[in-house]
């Protein structure tokens, strides 16, 4: 094999870099950091762990129940009560701030909605 | 052949199964949700409005339903023309009535600003050409936009004969004076958008706040909003004693807003 050297070389170069994403945290990052959104006291609207997981989906069905099919009031499947389906007046009045609480992981796992686009995030918190 | 043509089968069979087991799956994780009217919220067949040309006419009635209506809405105040975003404004008779006017027309309306908005058709074109549905007309008659559905093709600007549409040629937030209000979003750049009859404020069992804005100025009668499809109601009986005007209709789109002349 001609250039067997300069090959193996280039072959190792393109593995390496191909991988980065998968041993730069491990190796050189701090693979023990999690996002640490701040929470506020109280319940959600659902439960933590189906607000973690489910979040998106959530705001999705509320966007469309609201502008879609003009049904704006929410009944919690974990607890049963009621809330109006609005990311600014729900949602934001006790995540009070998009930086300590949306933000945190979002920025974190590379997300960027574009919820803020047009909605209008708390202030001066 | 017929081995590929057996397998094909076998595949496509599996494949039907798979979807009538999953469509019922989707079905119930969509119906997880449960969503009710806000209590207290206005319900109609068709809303309309009926507007007092004369009492309209007047300058200060004219600002305050547009500074109502465009600061609850955060409606950017673009002053370059080619860029201007309006959901209410002033227009003259001749061109809002074009097919209204002769030699002869009365000085009264001649010339004259009407104030015009969207009219909320019964057979919006805007809606027909709207390749997303992103605006579509509701069950109780309101010509709805939905911002997150909207790519800015700007087809309905095209097809609404009445200039009711303005497209968000650049971010707006700069331009929304005096201050955005946090209750109702903003729009982004690359979105076409126009009056909503609000409909926030009709799901709070509230009417459009143009009405109340011009029947304070004006003193009462200048504006009614209420159901067309309900033959006792307040605008129904109004249109039935005074003589009133539709825009264009021989267009066909049959507009939900009348004038008063």
């Amino acid at each position: 094999m001609y250039d067997a050297g300069k090959i193996i070389l280039g072959i190792v170069v393109f593995l390496v870099l191909i991988t980065f994403p998968f041993w730069f945290t491990p190796a050189l990052g701090n693979p023990d950091y999690r996002p640490e959104p701040e929470l506020p006291a109280g319940k959600c609207v659902e439960s933590r762990e189906y607000m973690v997981h489910w979040h998106m989906d959530l705001l999705d069905q509320w966007r469309d129940s609201v502008v879609r099919d003009g049904n704006r009031m929410y009944v919690s499947g974990e607890y049963g009560d009621r809330y109006e389906m609005s990311l600014t007046r729900t949602c934001m009045s006790c995540h009070t701030s998009k930086e300590k609480f949306c933000d945190r992981c979002h920025d974190y796992t590379g997300v960027d909605p574009y919820c803020w686009d047009c909605h209008v995030e708390p202030k001066g918190q | 052949m017929d081995e590929s043509r057996r397998n094909f089968l076998k595949i496509a069979g599996c494949s039907a199964l798979g979807a009538a087991w999953g469509i019922p799956v989707v079905r119930a994780i969509g119906k997880a949700l449960q969503a009710e009217p806000a209590p207290g919220a206005f319900e109609g067949k068709r809303w309309g409005l009926a507007i007092d040309v004369q009492k309209c006419m007047h300058p200060d009635v004219v600002r305050a339903c547009q500074q109502v209506c465009h600061s609850i809405h955060n409606v950017p105040q673009i002053d370059n023309p080619e860029e201007e975003i309006k959901w209410i404004w002033s227009e003259k008779f001749d061109n809002a009535f074009p097919d209204k006017v002769h030699e002869f027309t009365t000085d009264s309306l001649k010339g004259q600003p009407v104030m015009v908005l969207c009219n909320h058709c019964e057979r919006p074109s805007c809606v027909r050409v709207c390749p997303t549905q992103a605006t579509w007309k509701r069950e109780d008659g309101v010509v709805m936009m939905d911002m997150h559905r909207c790519i800015g093709c700007r087809y309905c600007i095209v097809a609404c004969p009445f200039g009711a549409r303005s497209f968000n040629w650049s971010d707006p937030r700069p331009h929304i004076k005096p201050e955005i209000d946090p209750e109702y979003p903003t729009r982004s750049r690359g979105v076409v958008e126009k009056c909503n009859l609000c409909a926030e404020r009709l799901a709070k069992g509230l009417g459009p706040a143009c009405v109340d804005a011009a029947n304070q100025v004006a003193g009462g009668e200048a504006m009614y909003f209420g159901d067309l499809g309900d033959p006792h109601s307040e605008i129904v009986r109004v249109l039935r004693v005074r003589h009133s005007l539709q825009r264009r209709p021989h267009l066909g789109t049959q507009p939900n807003v009348f004038y008063l002349v």
